[in-house]
């Protein structure tokens, strides 16, 4: 078997799979820490009880997040080691800073959180909530930093054959980072709000616990209307950047070979041939890549064609044109759940403005159910065109990704590594689907189990409700 | 002193702090298995180690970070270099790190039974392959010239890596069980004492023996011999003091000094390599050193301010954690997990 493959398919498996649970971390957090606040500054039991129900969905997500994440960490070495090597100067400076900074609070913080509920004051149990918060937010902020200098290499120059630092701030004001880091945590953030949304919803459609999820139901859409419309704007800011700084990944999310012409056109649908270079059928709507490109109706778009002719001059001979179908197709992926959940976000808001939640919207609120896919799907798809579409590249301009990999790691090797963490994984999104399923169906008024009460019934903390 | 050697030295320590600190909730973790008489004992060592252990295990996280910031080569050369145990390491921990969280979810005999198998092996292999790797970075592994390291299975797996495996799981285990006998009350407290006192003697033994296979095995007496004996001294003393801490019940004094043999076994191996972060068997001039495998020196000035402004914040909050829950965890309390 060919290791560059495997490992390939290892990274992208075990990468997607993190980041179904790193976004609803970082989303569901959030609203444990608004809720909680609302408690404390409200003094109504009925938000610790949220806090805490949620809370149970947050720490079964969040265990799972945490210990993929440690794949992530050590497959930098394990598989992409002449990777490591070259850019190990600047790339893993944010990842240690990520570890020291991020991940010490956050699971310090949410120790402190599970465990004193009846330890802490009030205010200190809250501080640890949203410290937990500003934890999970900085590791993406650090990773995401060290992400962007792969799209966009800034701050460093090449010293004995390596990528050497030079610019500490330059890195962490990459124009990358500015446009990918919002944009990805509101989706993170929209992540969270949609399951909450959504739970709450299908709830509600079976009349439970209504007062309970009510509330739940409008923290939540009005994270979800900010975020969603939020992760568009961004999204609009990053298409601009990419038109500048890489055009190619732009041209193929377009399916553009020659000329756009201007003003350039948005393809909405088309039949991609890689093998040929052309699109045997296309759909499009005139004035729209333009837009999308430059914020204005005019301005042309370079296409892949001349981009390959480009990069053969700046780089030399090679196939410098991504997968093309790929990446067309995620991208277009995640506008649609993008502009599904924006649609859904602002009609579930109108119904709560007007105070119209307890009327019975059956297609609505059965829709808020499904609508809890939308973030997931939106998330992985705009990973794939990002990652996808900077092939050949693992470090654009400077490192192949058929470089990248370890010389000394075989193919059987990576086949096993690749078939435990599959393995693995699938356990764990049963598992956790299962539970998450067993812990909404209970709902936040489930009864402890006898076995949970305390031995001393007389003893002060006797009976823990939680 | 130079940055490169500065962080030799905090990489040493985040290690360190690793051992010191996972190692007791290893310890725990195995000693779920055998030490604990039911289920609800089974869940007073879980909780014992519940706030903690996640923020311990970053520790080792941090670490792998400070390696790839600082030392690019070595983190590249050991991580692919050790690709299968590494496997082994990262689905032991991912198992161990949500049985803790998944296995009270449901009331099931048989679901509590496979968590607690996952708990038992992901706190038994770890230390265990670490302690494998890190005698193997003494020992010498065929690092070629180009840093490659290809490692057969018997330059990785032979008498003296496993000694020194078996070595940092018993260590982690007799820690583990001082952590109980101060976490925790009654019966289960007294047979924590008892069976750390009892298990003194197999660590004394593969400590000798370790030590014994390390002159004959590797070059560190050679390089840093006075100093290494030295350490061995002190160690001598304070596993004197741990017995006699333990007999005389002293549970802090004696944890205390389980934690100082972690320390002094660690700091040993770092001392040995020094200034070399791997050896190579196949020739002098191919193992890596402080200098040919580290960042540059701005990437490296920028860590340590970075790092130096972070610690102290790190170490505050998190010895604050340990002061908040330093009840013991009976069975008369709510239990999380």
């Amino acid at each position: 078997m060919d290791p560059l493959f495997l490992a390939r398919l290892q990274f992208a498996a075990t990468t997607i799979f993190h980041f179904f649970f790193v976004p609803l971390s970082i989303g569901l957090v959030l609203h444990i820490a608004i809720m909680e606040t609302m408690y404390v500054v409200k003094g109504n039991e009925k938000y610790k009880k949220m806090a805490k129900f949620w809370g149970k969905l947050f720490l079964i997500n969040f265990a799972v997040g945490v210990v993929t994440g440690i794949i992530q960490e050590f497959q930098f070495g394990m598989n992409w080691s002449d990777y490591s090597r070259f850019v190990g100067d600047v790339f893993g400076a944010p990842l240690a800073v990520e570890a020291l900074f991020a991940f010490f609070m956050e699971s310090t913080f949410i120790g402190l959180w599970i465990f004193g509920w009846d330890r802490l004051s009030k205010r200190v149990h809250l501080l640890s909530i949203w410290l937990v918060a500003l934890g999970t937010t900085m590791s993406a902020f650090w990773i995401l930093a060290a992400n962007s200098f792969m799209q966009r290499p800034v701050g460093f120059e090449i010293n004995n054959g390596r990528a050497e630092m030079n610019d500490f701030f330059a890195l962490i004001t990459n124009g990358q980072l500015l446009v990918e880091f919002p944009h990805t945590v509101l989706g993170a953030f929209a992540t969270g709000a949609f399951l909450i949304a959504g739970i709450s919803a299908f709830k509600l459609l079976r009349r439970k616990d209504v007062e309970f999820f009510k509330s739940s139901f409008k923290v939540s859409i009005i994270v979800a209307l900010v975020s969603s419309i939020g992760v568009a704007l961004f999204g609009h800011q990053q298409a601009q950047y990419l038109v500048e700084t890489q055009p190619m990944k732009m041209a193929a999310t377009e399916g553009l070979w020659g000329e756009s012409g201007d003003p350039a056109p948005w393809t909405v649908y088309a039949h991609i041939d890689p093998e040929t270079g052309q699109n045997t059928f296309e759909i499009k709507i005139p004035y729209m890549l333009s837009f999308l490109s430059y914020s204005q109706f005019s301005g042309e778009v370079k296409g892949m064609n001349e981009l390959q002719a480009e990069y053969e001059q700046t780089y030399g001979p090679g196939d410098y044109i991504p997968p093309v179908r790929t990446t067309f197709w995620s991208f277009r992926i995640m506008v649609a759940a993008g502009s599904l959940m924006i649609l859904l976000a602002m009609y579930g808001a109108y119904l709560t403005w007007r105070k119209k939640l307890e009327v019975p919207h059956k297609w609505f609120y059965t829709a808020m159910l499904w609508a809890i896919s939308l973030p997931f799907i939106a998330n992985t798809a705009g990973w794939i065109m990002t990652e996808i579409g900077r092939q050949p590249w693992t470090v654009f301009g400077l490192m192949k990704t058929e470089d990248s990999i370890s010389p000394s790691v075989t193919g059987g090797q990576v086949l096993f590594s690749l078939i435990s963490f599959c393995t693995i994984y699938s356990i764990l999104g049963i598992v956790m689907v299962y539970l998450f399923v067993k812990v909404i169906k209970k709902g936040p008024n489930a009864e402890k189990k006898s076995d949970d009460l305390k031995a001393d019934p007389f003893a002060k903390e006797g009976y823990h409700v939680s | 002193m130079s940055l490169n050697e500065l962080w030799f030295i905090l990489v040493a320590v985040l290690f360190i702090g690793f051992f010191f600190l996972e190692g007791f909730d290893f310890g725990v973790g195995m000693s779920t298995r055998f030490l604990a008489k039911n289920d609800m004992e089974r869940r007073v060592l879980i909780n014992s180690i519940g706030p903690f252990w996640d923020a311990n295990e970053v520790w080792l996280l941090t670490a792998g970070g400070a390696m790839f910031a600082a030392f690019p080569n070595w983190y590249a050369t050991m991580f692919s270099g050790y690709y299968t145990p590494l496997v082994v390491l990262l689905l032991a921990l991912i198992a161990r790190g949500v049985a803790f969280e998944f296995r009270g979810k449901v009331g099931n005999e048989k679901w509590k039974g496979a968590w607690d198998i996952a708990i038992f092996l992901g706190s038994l292999l770890p230390p265990f392959l670490l302690g494998v790797v890190f005698s193997g970075l003494i020992k010498g592994l065929p690092i070629d010239g180009d840093m490659e390291m290809k490692a057969g299975l018997f330059d990785m797996v032979n008498l003296y890596t496993l000694v020194g495996g078996v070595t940092v799981v018993m260590l982690c285990l007799v820690h583990g069980l001082m952590f109980t006998s101060l976490r925790t009350t009654g019966d289960l407290r007294q047979r924590a004492r008892k069976l750390a006192k009892k298990l003194l003697i197999p660590l004394a033994v593969l400590f000798v023996l370790f030590a014994v296979l390390t002159v004959i095995e590797t070059d560190v007496f050679e390089v840093r011999g006075i100093i290494l004996s030295i350490v061995a001294v002190i160690g001598v003393v304070v596993f004197l003091a741990a017995g006699y801490f333990m007999t005389k019940q002293r549970d802090g004094w004696a944890f205390g000094m389980t934690g100082t043999l972690i320390f002094l076994s660690i700091a040993s191996v770092f001392i040995g390599l020094f200034p070399r972060v791997m050896v190579s068997s196949i020739s002098d001039a191919f193992s890596l050193t402080v200098d040919n495998a580290a960042s540059g020196h701005y990437s490296l000035k920028v860590m340590t301010i970075v790092a130096l402004t972070l610690l102290p914040f790190v170490l505050g909050y998190q010895i604050w954690s340990y002061f908040i829950f330093h009840k013991r965890v009976s069975e008369k309390e709510h239990l999380e997990y």
